[in-house]
C-alpha cells in the first residue's frame, strides 16, 4: 500500500508543470465552491446578525385588546412595571413609553408664536430607563433621569427629526420649547433609536411631568431589552410579573424563534452558489480525467516495464487511480485555501465577520480527492487493460 | 561445468532446468491466422548462457515474450523453474515474472524522472522485498555493474552503455532465475556493446542463467550455446 502511494507520488511529482495545469480546474472549482458558500454564509450571517441585535433582544408588552368577555376595559399597565421586570434574570433594561394626548397644543421653539411657527409634533412620555431599553444614542446633552421623573421637572428630550424641525441642534445654551404655552427645557437630542422609530419625531418628557401636565393615567407600552437569547424566556415571564392575577390580558411582542430568518436567506443563496461550484467541479473532474488518460498513453512504456517487473493489472490500476486522487486532493487543498482567502478577504474589505463552516473547510479537500477518484477510474482501468507486450513495443 | 557434461553426460546429474518448453505454439488469430511459433522444444538449464538468433519476422520477439511470461502459448507446455505456467492466473503469473525473470530491453526502459538507484530498486517493489532492504540491495547491484558513482544521477545524464548497465543491475537485483535480454546492444556503439557483453560473460561465470535474443551474430557468438530461429521453428 505504501509502495503504491510512493510510486504514485513520484509519478505525480515527475511532471510539476502538468500537475499544476491539471489541478487548475479542481482548484478553481473548489475555490468557487468554498468562496461562494463561505461568502454566502458570511453575508447571510451579517443579515441575521443585524436582525439579531436589533430584534432578537426586544420584548414589548402592551395592554391586550378588549376581549369583550366581561365588557371590561383593557387592562392598564402599572407604573411600577419597570421595577417589577428589572430584577428578572435576562432583563438588561426596561422602560415605559406613552404617547400623550396634547389636544391642539403645538410645539414651537419660540414663545408666543403658538399657531404661527408651531409644529404639530408628537409628544411622548417615558421612564428614565426607556432610553437604555431602546438602545437610544444621544447626539448631544443627556437623557432625563429618575430624579427629573419624580420631581416632574419641565424638561424634554427631542427626537432627531423633531429637533431638526424645531431648529434646535445644541443644548448647552439650555434652549426651551413650548408645548402649548408651557415652556420646557431641552436637555438632550437623540441621534438614533432601534425600534420605536416614532421617537425620532417626538418630544419626549418624563412620566412624572406628563402625569402633572397631561394627566397621563398609565403607560402605553413597556419596552424591554433582554440579554441575547433571553427574549423568549422574558416574553413568557413578563406578563406574570406585571399582572400576576391576569397575565393573559397583556399582549407581548417577542422576536421570532432564532434561525427562522437566517435559514430562509441562506437557503436561497446557497442553492445558486452550490450549482456554480458544481459546474466548476465537473469541469475540473473532466480535466483530470483527460490529462490522466493522456498520461496513460504517454507512459505506456512505463506500464510495460512495471508489468515486466511483476506488477499485476491491479497494481497498474491502483497507481493511476492513486495519482489521480492525489491530483484531486491537491487541487482540493489549494482550492480550499483560495476559497478561504477569498472569503476572509472580501469580509475584511466589507468589514464583515467571516463565517465559514468547519465541515466546508475540511470537507472540500476531500471533495477534490473524490473527484480525482471518479475522474481517474476510467484511465486507470484503461491503463491496467494494456497488454504488457503492446506496452513494451509501444515505447 | 560444460567439461563435466562432455566427460560423463550420463553419470553426472545435469543442472536443474530453468526453462522447459515442449511443443509450444503461438498462433495469432486472424484473419489471416499467423502461426508465429510452432513446435518449439527448448530447455535452458541453470547456469547456461544461450543465445537465440534470427532475422526480424522470424518469431524471436514472440519467443521472448513467451519465455518472459508476457504472453501465453496457444498450446504446448512451458515450465519455469518447474512451475507449470500454463495453468496460472494472471496475478500469479505477474508474481512469477517479477520473481524469476530479469528483463534487459533494447531501449533500456528506465524511468526518466527517477534516480538510477530508484530505477534499480523499482524491480523489488512488486515482488515483496521489504522496503528497508531495497536500497541496500540496489546499491550492491549497481556496484556489481560498476556504476556506484552514478547512483543519484538521473538516467538522462548517462551514456547509452551506462543506461544499459543500470537496466542490467535492475534485472539482477531481484535475483532472478533467468536473465532475458532482448537485443541488449541494439542501441549501443561497438565499445559500449563490448562492455555489456563482457558484463554478460562475468555474470555467466558467476553462475547466472542468461538468454540473449539478437539478430547480431557478433553478439550471439559470445554465448555458450546458440539456437537459430527461422519461420517460428528452432534450428540447432
Amino acid at each position: 500500500m505504501r509502495d503504491v502511494l510512493d510510486e504514485a507520488l513520484a509519478g505525480v511529482a515527475a511532471r510539476p508543470t502538468r500537475l499544476i495545469l491539471t489541478t487548475l480546474g479542481t482548484v478553481l472549482g473548489v475555490a468557487a465552491l468554498v468562496g461562494t458558500v463561505g461568502l454566502g454564509q458570511t453575508a447571510a450571517g451579517q443579515i441575521s446578525q443585524k436582525f439579531d441585535l436589533a430584534q432578537a433582544t426586544r420584548v414589548v408588552v402592551e395592554p391586550g385588546d378588549k376581549n369583550g368577555q366581561e365588557g371590561e376595559a383593557a387592562a392598564e399597565l402599572p407604573w411600577d412595571a419597570p421595577d417589577r421586570l428589572d430584577h428578572l434574570n435576562g432583563v438588561d433594561a426596561v422602560g415605559t413609553v406613552s404617547t400623550l394626548d396634547v389636544g391642539s397644543d403645538l410645539v414651537s421653539s419660540v414663545a408666543g408664536l403658538n399657531g404661527g411657527e408651531g409644529k404639530a409634533l408628537t409628544v411622548m412620555a417615558g421612564s428614565a430607563g426607556l432610553f437604555d431599553a431602546i438602545r437610544a444614542v444621544l447626539k448631544t446633552g443627556k437623557f432625563f433621569d429618575a430624579g427629573h421623573d419624580q420631581r416632574g421637572d419641565k424638561v424634554v428630550v427631542l427626537g432627531k427629526h423633531a429637533a431638526e424641525r424645531l431648529g434646535i441642534n445644541r443644548v448647552d445654551s439650555q434652549p426651551a420649547v413650548f408645548i402649548g404655552d408651557e415652556a420646557y427645557t431641552v436637555i438632550g437630542i437623540l441621534d438614533s433609536v432601534s425600534g420605536r422609530a416614532e421617537l425620532n419625531d417626538a418630544v419626549i418628557m418624563p412620566n412624572g411631568t406628563a402625569k402633572a401636565a397631561y394627566k397621563l393615567k398609565a403607560p402605553d407600552a413597556i419596552e424591554i431589552r433582554t440579554s441575547v437569547g433571553a427574549a423568549q424566556l422574558i416574553a413568557g415571564q413578563a406578563p406574570k410579573a406585571i399582572a400576576p392575577n391576569d397575565p393573559s390580558t397583556l399582549k407581548v411582542d417577542s422576536p421570532p424563534k432564532q434561525g427562522a430568518v437566517r435559514k430562509g436567506v441562506e437557503g436561497d443563496l446557497n442553492a445558486l452558489f452550490l450549482l456554480l461550484g458544481a459546474v466548476a467541479l465537473l469541469v475540473g473532474g473532466l480535466g483530470i480525467a483527460n490529462v490522466t488518460l493522456l498520461s496513460v498513453l504517454e507512459r505506456i512504456g512505463e506500464i510495460g516495464l512495471r508489468r515486466a517487473l511483476g506488477a499485476a493489472r491491479r497494481h497498474i490500476a491502483a497507481q493511476f487511480l492513486v495519482e489521480s486522487v492525489i491530483v484531486g486532493l491537491l487541487g482540493g487543498l489549494l482550492g480550499t485555501a483560495v476559497g478561504v482567502l477569498l472569503t476572509v478577504g472580501v469580509s475584511f474589505a466589507k468589514d464583515w465577520t467571516p463565517i465559514l463552516d468547519n465541515k466546508l473547510a475540511f470537507g472540500s479537500p476531500l471533495l477534490g480527492a473524490v473527484i480525482g477518484l471518479i475522474a481517474g477510474t476510467y484511465p486507470a482501468w484503461k491503463a491496467s487493460a494494456i497488454q504488457p507486450i503492446t506496452a513494451l513495443r509501444g515505447a | 561445468m560444460s567439461t563435466a557434461l562432455e566427460m560423463s553426460p550420463v553419470a553426472v546429474a545435469l543442472p536443474a532446468p530453468v526453462v522447459e518448453m515442449i511443443g509450444v505454439r503461438r498462433v495469432f488469430p486472424g484473419p489471416p491466422e499467423v502461426e508465429a511459433i510452432r513446435d518449439v522444444d527448448l530447455v535452458i538449464r541453470q547456469g547456461e548462457y544461450l543465445s537465440i538468433v534470427g532475422p526480424s519476422g522470424s518469431g524471436k520477439s514472440t519467443l521472448l515474450h513467451l519465455l518472459g511470461l508476457l504472453d501465453n502459448p496457444s498450446s504446448g507446455i512451458y515450465r519455469l523453474d518447474g512451475v507449470d505456467t500454463m495453468s496460472l492466473k494472471e496475478r500469479r503469473r505477474a508474481v512469477l515474472r517479477g520473481e524469476r525473470i530479469g528483463f534487459v530491453f533494447q531501449s533500456f526502459h528506465l524511468l526518466a524522472h527517477r534516480t538510477v538507484l530508484e530505477n534499480v530498486a523499482l524491480s523489488m517493489v512488486y515482488v515483496g522485498v521489504p522496503r528497508r532492504e531495497r536500497m541496500a540491495r540496489a546499491r550492491v547491484a549497481l556496484e556489481r555493474v560498476g556504476l556506484s558513482h552514478r547512483m543519484d544521477f538521473g538516467p538522462t545524464t548517462l551514456s547509452g552503455g551506462e543506461r544499459q548497465r543500470v537496466a542490467i543491475a535492475r534485472a539482477l537485483v531481484a535475483e532472478p532465475s533467468l536473465l532475458l535480454a532482448d537485443e541488449p546492444t541494439g542501441n549501443l556503439d561497438s565499445v559500449n556493446a563490448e562492455a555489456i557483453l563482457e558484463l554478460f560473460d562475468e555474470l555467466h561465470a558467476g553462475g547466472m542463467t542468461l538468454a540473449v535474443i539478437t539478430h547480431d551474430d557478433h553478439v550471439s557468438e559470445r554465448a555458450q550455446r546458440r539456437v537459430r530461429i527461422v519461420d517460428g521453428t528452432l534450428q540447432w
